[in-house]
């Protein structure tokens, strides 16, 4: 069928340029120039070797996973409870609160940063890593929600009656019955918050202090024409980090929806 | 049992004990905040001096000023342009995937699509300009094809290149919704409407699309909203015509030390977008009534 | 051991506006098997998850043994429950499903182990110990979960639909089973279930719940014969209604015409829930005969005409349209040796009995 054909040769189409710059990254990581543009000159790890000597990078990677893992604990912590709260009681003004909740997912990141900035200087704080954490919770905080109301719905409600009504109290109810279904949905949300925050610009670019995280980093190197190629190495391993931790939190997303027996049905957002 | 310990046990007071804590961070640093900057902006500030009076001054200007009239009016533009070339490029993908792709291999397929995604931020727009640029590889291939003889220059550093990399960006938001949306579609409702007598395109145009609009209007708020406010786009690959109104909000953040009338800006920005989405949902309730 | 087990007085239950429950009063005895029935929505489920405490009442008082259960949680009472859902604990094994109780009571692990040995043989799933619960089929989970509750040998066991899910030749096995599990365990069941023919096969009593309300609380036998009005009636097999005019009878007694049928004097105690303006004669299928044959007789005979005929093998239903009445009434009839089975506008004589006739309001 001719259509057919048309409609397959879109999708090619269409991933060649959803894959365009993902493709090049490691292709002009691994090239022997000094310039990134084509023709390609040879190969090298020269680039690599260059990540690892510099010193403003490590620090800026340390700030970078110092503000991603305390934001995914914090941002995982409070979708556990809102989750918890949507998935399972019925309260007046349900709807308003978890939809306020929601907001950051459709706000321009510039108004989250700039309010922030705002409020901030206006109370009298410093800038810090610290206020970084701030603005990424908020953003995170939406996503989390999301993939743990998955895993809160998905649990058998009388799964926890039964085990209250076989005489455990409410609370080792949440650990024993609870926590080890959903964990694997806390998981995931750890990673999904944690991959956001380490590759979020724009709000950290307004709440960094003087301390960089990694992306205001390569910001501040993409002026510098000679430092490009070492920027592609580091894209690259970013790249392949990015894409472990969210093989791994599909992984046990997966395993969840096994788990409590639910067929398996879509990906993370 | 009085009425307090009733209501402390009840599921009302459990639900709402439970959703505090989020509930309290949400209002502390997302409505306090804008709170704080719609006051802002009808402040004054003399480079470090806040001055609180009451004023419209700073809308007066963000409102009449041509520079950002232009920016403002650009940057509409450029948004509505980066979703309907989103949409575009995201819904026959979406129905590849729910109508051709197997069950068991979408997951997969929704995962490739997210993927690049995941590519550092800034990363994936400096490679735009590495694809788009002087030597990159669109006019790298153009002319090792014979298609051109000098590299064009017309690709890069303007509107057209901002519209590219943002619609890029955004593609996979655009999926997700429309994806879920033709998900939904009980399969027996098409083979109804065949058996009434549609054809191909008539049953797409009378069935599949009325039901998947809920996932385009989900994909048009998703990525029209949030694209006013990318300001890394428009510098990195938008030369000096292609800047929008969020590179004027940074700049009068930082450099220029005229926060209220940034806020005012932003504010601005952020009214219009959302009035311009809200008329587009109405219109999309009104016009496929039956619709949830 | 105290009588009555439990004991439901003036139970109301509210959900915001929505009333669940009005003014429930039963009292279960010990070792019986109850039941619930009723169509969905009437509140049989709620009726049992107040027992068993995991809805508040919001008037009246639940007696277990002879407590108050106000205040008491479901973890703390002499109460357990068989989930519709069976919810067996995905996560953990056969076994451990069936000790999660016992640890809850921090009986010692070697005590635990036989106990759970032993109950797991009582319901026939010897040796599965080990197995992965999510691994298990429907009977099975559905035994584990038997299992699980039976292992705290709870005062009253409370059972949720538990057949519903089981397709109908297993429903019809477990229905023996968990007739005969009660009997040897001795333990008071209370069955919540939609299906007349189960509660009526496998309980001691029935309380037959309609809009949050018990319509009649009686045994089987007495529920079939002896409805106290149309609605019980409707729902519990299948009934013929006639309209009928009564004139007054000596005492003990109405003297009535009915539609159809003819004069009868019907005794008082076939109008169990007394009569009034809006009673009407309730026949059920068995008790009126078709008449073939010359020598055929029968108390009192009726003529009609057979609208429709089902045949079902050891049995034919026929839709018999009574001179002078609108509605069909539906009459049954063994296919013995012999026996003619009538066709479609056929004439028909209709053999009744003035004891076979019900007064409902």
């Amino acid at each position: 069928m001719k259509s057919g054909k048309l409609f397959k040769l879109y999708i090619a189409v269409f991933l060649v340029f959803l894959y365009a710059p993902a493709l090049l990254l490691p292709v002009f990581a691994f090239n022997d120039s000094s310039i990134v543009s084509f023709p390609l000159k040879g190969f090298t790890l020269n680039w690599f070797n260059v990540l690892w000597e510099t010193e403003a990078l490590h620090t800026a990677t340390k700030n970078s996973l110092l503000i991603a893992v305390s934001t995914a604990i914090i941002s995982t912590s409070l979708g556990i409870l809102a989750a918890r709260a949507s998935s399972r009681y019925k309260f007046r003004g349900q709807k308003a609160v978890m939809g306020f909740i929601m907001i950051p997912l459709v706000l321009p990141e510039i108004i989250v940063g700039v309010s922030l900035l705002v409020v901030i200087l206006q109370m009298g704080f410093d800038l810090s890593l610290w206020t970084i954490v701030l603005g990424h919770v908020l953003i995170c905080t939406p996503f989390c929600v999301a993939i743990l109301s998955s895993a809160f719905l998905n649990l058998d409600q009388s799964l926890e009656e039964a085990s209250f009504d076989l005489g455990q109290t409410k609370l080792a109810t949440f650990w024993l019955v609870t926590m080890p279904l959903v964990l694997p949905g806390v998981v995931s949300s750890m990673l999904i918050s944690f991959t956001i925050s380490l590759d979020e610009f724009i709000i950290a670019f307004f709440l960094a202090g003087t301390e960089p995280t990694l992306p205001v980093y390569i910001w501040g190197q993409l002026r510098f024409p000679q430092k490009l190629p070492s920027l592609m190495a580091l894209g690259t391993i970013l790249l392949i980090l990015s894409l472990t931790l969210l093989a791994t939190a599909e992984y046990f997303r997966r395993r969840s929806a096994r788990k409590t027996g639910i067929e398996d049905a879509g990906g993370f957002l | 049992m009085s009425g307090f310990t009733k209501w402390r046990r009840s599921e009302e007071a459990s639900g709402w004990l439970l959703v505090s804590p989020t509930l309290v961070y949400s209002i502390l640093l997302l409505a306090a905040p804008l709170a704080m900057v719609i006051a802002l902006s009808f402040w004054t500030q003399d480079y470090l001096d806040l001055d609180k009076t009451f004023t419209l001054k700073n809308y007066v200007e963000a409102w009449s000023e041509p520079i950002y009239q232009t920016l403002m009016g650009r940057s509409l533009k450029i948004s509505a342009l980066v979703t309907a070339l989103t949409i575009l490029l995201a819904f026959p993908v979406a129905y590849y995937v729910s109508f051709y792709v197997p069950q068991k291999r979408k997951p997969l397929w929704i995962f490739l699509i997210t993927i690049p995604f995941w590519t550092s931020y800034l990363m994936r727009i400096f490679l735009w300009k590495v694809i788009l640029g002087y030597n990159g590889v669109v006019n790298g291939s153009l002319l090792g094809l014979g298609v051109i003889e000098q590299p064009l220059s017309f690709i890069l550093y303007n509107q057209n290149a901002v519209v590219v990399t943002l619609a890029h960006a955004w593609v996979p938001f655009a999926i997700l919704p429309i994806f879920v949306a033709l998900e939904k579609i009980d399969r027996s409702l098409l083979e109804a409407a065949e058996d009434l007598g549609d054809g191909p395109l008539r049953r797409f145009i009378r069935v599949t699309l009325p039901l998947a609009m809920p996932g385009v209007v989900a994909a048009t708020v998703i990525v029209f909203i949030p694209t006013i406010g990318d300001y890394v786009t428009p510098r990195l690959v938008g030369g000096p015509n292609g800047l929008m109104i969020s590179n004027m909000i940074e700049l009068q953040f930082k450099k220029a030390n005229n926060a209220p009338l940034g806020a005012a800006l932003a504010l601005s920005a952020m009214f219009l977008v959302s009035v311009i989405s809200l008329v587009f949902v109405w219109l999309n309730r009104k016009y496929l009534v039956g619709q949830k | 051991m105290t009588d009555p087990i439990i004991r439901l007085s003036g139970i109301d239950k509210f959900y915001g506006d929505f009333q669940a429950l009005y003014d429930v009063n039963a009292e279960i005895r010990t070792g019986e098997f109850f039941s619930l029935l009723g169509p969905s929505g009437c509140g049989k489920t709620t009726l049992l998850r107040t027992i068993a405490g995991f809805e508040d009442v919001s008037a009246g008082k639940v007696e277990i043994a002879g407590q108050s259960m106000e205040n008491v949680p479901a973890n703390r009472r002499p109460t357990n429950m068989v989930f519709q859902s069976y919810a067996i604990f995905p996560h953990m094994t056969v076994a451990e499903n069936v000790a999660y109780g016992l640890k809850a009571r921090k009986m010692p692990k070697d005590k635990i182990a036989t106990e759970v040995a032993t109950a797991l043989k009582q319901v026939g799933l010897e040796g599965y110990g080990d197995r992965a619960s999510h691994a298990m089929s429907g009977g099975q989970r559905q035994r584990v979960a038997l299992a699980r509750a039976l292992v705290l040998k709870p005062k009253v066991l409370l059972l949720d639909e538990p057949l519903s899910a089981l397709d109908k030749k297993m429903r019809e096995q477990m229905q023996s089973e968990l007739r005969h599990l009660q009997r040897a365990v001795g333990i008071t069941f209370i069955l919540v279930t939609h299906d007349q023919e189960e509660a009526l096969t496998m309980s001691d009593r029935i309380a037959v719940m309609f809009e949050g309300r018990i319509g009649q609380l009686a045994s089987p036998q007495d529920l079939y014969r002896r409805p106290v009005n149309r609605k019980v009636a409707e729902f519990i097999g299948v009934m013929n209604f006639l309209d009928v005019s009564l004139s007054a009878g000596t005492a003990g007694t109405f003297e009535c015409e009915i539609a159809g049928l003819g004069k009868a004097i019907i005794p008082a105690e076939q109008a169990p829930g007394g009569v009034d303006a809006s009673v009407t004669a309730g026949v059920r299928p068995e008790m009126l005969t078709i008449l073939s044959g010359e020598n055929a007789r029968s108390e009192r005979e009726a003529s009609g005409i057979v609208e429709d005929v089902y045949y079902y093998g050891d049995m034919t239903y026929y839709d018999v349209k009574l001179d002078g009445v609108d509605h069909p009434v539906t009459i049954s009839m063994r296919n013995t040796a012999g026996r003619a089975v009538l066709s479609r506008q056929d004439r028909a004589r209709v053999g009744w009995g003035a004891e076979s006739v019900l007064l409902l309001k």
